[in-house]
């Protein structure tokens, strides 16, 4: 009915804002960094009741966790691209190959743009329904840029998305393909995200929704998805190891946050789990604090790894990811370009998973420590694919036919 | 009066909602001083208890991120800029 104004809450049962350094709070709005201290603001709620049948009941994606999410109840009834609910894979060839007796693969190349971005965009663009916004951006390393085009396009939004210009013609394709403007910027990744930071604060990007900018607290809480859906692909408990990409760290944080939370809800028991995050050496600061044994994460200038997607020198989360690996009792680990590329292979090879880099970075940590004797061989460990091998071509070009040959037995034959 | 300092959106009510304010040279410890003697409160904001840049504010001189230069004591040339930015963005 025309003219008739939602009653649905808009961000569900989120509660407040709140500073993860300092604890300050502020009331649900279109801000990300903390006013007292800079810290970032997370978002706090006030659960109600949620039960495992109530979920279980719920749709084949990232909604049927709606009510652990800031978004209206009815979500699943608006136009989105519905990600999540992907496979989670028992991995034994590769658990073999690597001596791990009960591994699994989250395989997150399944959602609609092919990475986990499709989560934590879902939720920014909800929030951005809720601001006004009707313009849709961000800066990426190419899969969000992807992500925001096609969850705007579904939504009715214009974008906007800023990439470095050096990103991988497969990501500048799909970041481009549905229809928004795409901007690229001649410089890192930590500039472009400089430069929506300052975009934000000028009358140019006035009415923007920049999802990881100033819809971040709202956008970083789609990765508690994954905590969640493993857990429940589990039969309702959490791993005791996981694997997880660290970029900007803003994922690692929130499947620990997710895990939490399932806990305090009593959805699962509260079992230990060891947290391990990954990076490509050619851009591992937080790796380099984690060995360094410092709380200080000394940003990486020009970041040089084939894990583009992971190639954040100034992640902003990174601090955490620290806690968190210490805390739980994991680690940050890192690997090389080549460790990377026999990753992807390892992962194909084993489980016909094609992963793209950054799950060349954590199926190659997998092993990494597997090698080292660094790993529980029986604990129930997780390996988190963020995205498709589609997206990253180059990094296996040395993938081809066994042979070329005319249609013939005798030239068959002979390549036997 | 010549470096223009560029001002988050959080630190603006500061700033009486200004972007950018003018102060005069000198290291970027000195600029933070001149900006609290014009913009009372704001040093509080930027840096901690003990005088550092907070860990989650990044400041750019000419561009340069200063923890790649000298930090504070990065000098801010004549005519030179410096920008505040939060730094829990993107990923």
């Amino acid at each position: 009915m025309s003219g008739t104004l939602s009653t649905v809450a808009p961000f569900g049962p989120a509660a407040h804002l709140s500073c993860r350094e300092c604890g300050h709070t502020t009331e649900l709005g279109p801000k990300f960094a903390c006013e007292e201290c800079f810290g970032p603001l997370e978002i706090s709620y006030d659960f109600g009741t949620v039960t495992r049948e109530q979920i279980e009941a719920g749709p084949a994606s990232i909604w049927r966790y709606a009510p652990l999410l800031p978004v209206p109840a009815d979500v699943a009834t608006r136009p989105t691209t519905n990600p999540g609910w992907t496979r989670l894979v028992r991995a034994q060839h590769l658990g073999r190959e690597l001596g791990l007796a009960n591994l699994h693969v989250k395989d997150d190349s399944g959602n609609p743009t092919h990475s986990f971005k499709d989560r934590v965009v879902a939720i920014a663009v909800q929030a951005a329904h809720a601001f006004g916004y009707t313009t849709l951006s961000c800066s990426s390393t190419g899969n969000l840029a992807g992500a925001v085009g096609a969850a705007a396009a579904r939504a009715g939004l214009d974008s906007c998305v800023f990439i470095p210009s050096d990103l991988e013609k497969e990501k500048i394709v799909v970041a481009s393909v549905y229809g928004g403007r795409l901007i690229a910027i001649d410089g890192t990744y930590d500039e472009v995200n400089r430069f929506c930071s300052e975009l934000i604060g000028d009358e140019l990007g006035e009415k923007w929704g920049f999802v990881n900018v100033n819809l971040r607290p709202y956008y970083a809480e789609g990765s508690k998805t994954l905590a969640y859906e493993i857990a429940e692909q589990l039969g309702w408990r959490l791993p005791e190891q996981i694997v997880v990409p660290v970029a900007s760290g803003s994922q690692l944080t929130k499947i620990d946050k997710g895990f939490r939370e399932l806990v305090k809800l009593g959805l699962v028991q509260d079992t230990p789990y060891k947290v391990i995050g990954a990076q490509g050496s050619g851009c591992a600061p937080v790796s380099q604090a984690y060995k360094d044994g410092i709380d200080v994460i000394r940003p990486v200038k020009q970041p040089d790894t084939i894990a583009k997607s992971l190639a954040i020198g100034n992640p902003a989360d990174g601090p955490y990811v620290l806690d968190i690996a210490r805390r739980s009792g994991g680690t940050v680990e890192d690997v090389t370009d080549e460790e990377i590329r026999a990753g992807v292979k390892l992962l194909a090879r084993t489980e016909g998973i094609f992963a793209e880099t950054a799950g060349g970075v954590t199926v190659g940590v997998l092993k990494k420590l597997a090698d080292a004797g660094r790993l529980d061989p029986d604990a129930l460990t997780v390996v988190i694919n963020s995205g498709d091998g589609l997206k990253t071509l180059d990094a296996v070009s040395d993938c081809g036919p066994t042979a070329v040959i005319k249609p013939s037995l005798d030239a068959f034959r002979a390549t036997l | 009066m010549s470096i223009t300092v560029r001002i988050p959106t959080i630190l603006r009510t500061y700033t009486d909602g200004k972007a950018e304010v003018s102060v005069a040279g000198g290291t970027l410890a000195e600029v933070i001083d001149q900006l609290e003697a014009d913009h009372t409160g704001i040093r509080a904001r930027v840096l901690d208890d003990d005088g550092k840049l907070r860990r989650f504010v990044n400041v750019y001189v000419n561009d340069d991120d200063v923890r790649f230069a000298e930090g504070l004591g990065t000098a801010v040339p004549e005519n030179g800029n410096v920008s505040i930015i939060p730094a829990v963005a993107g990923g």
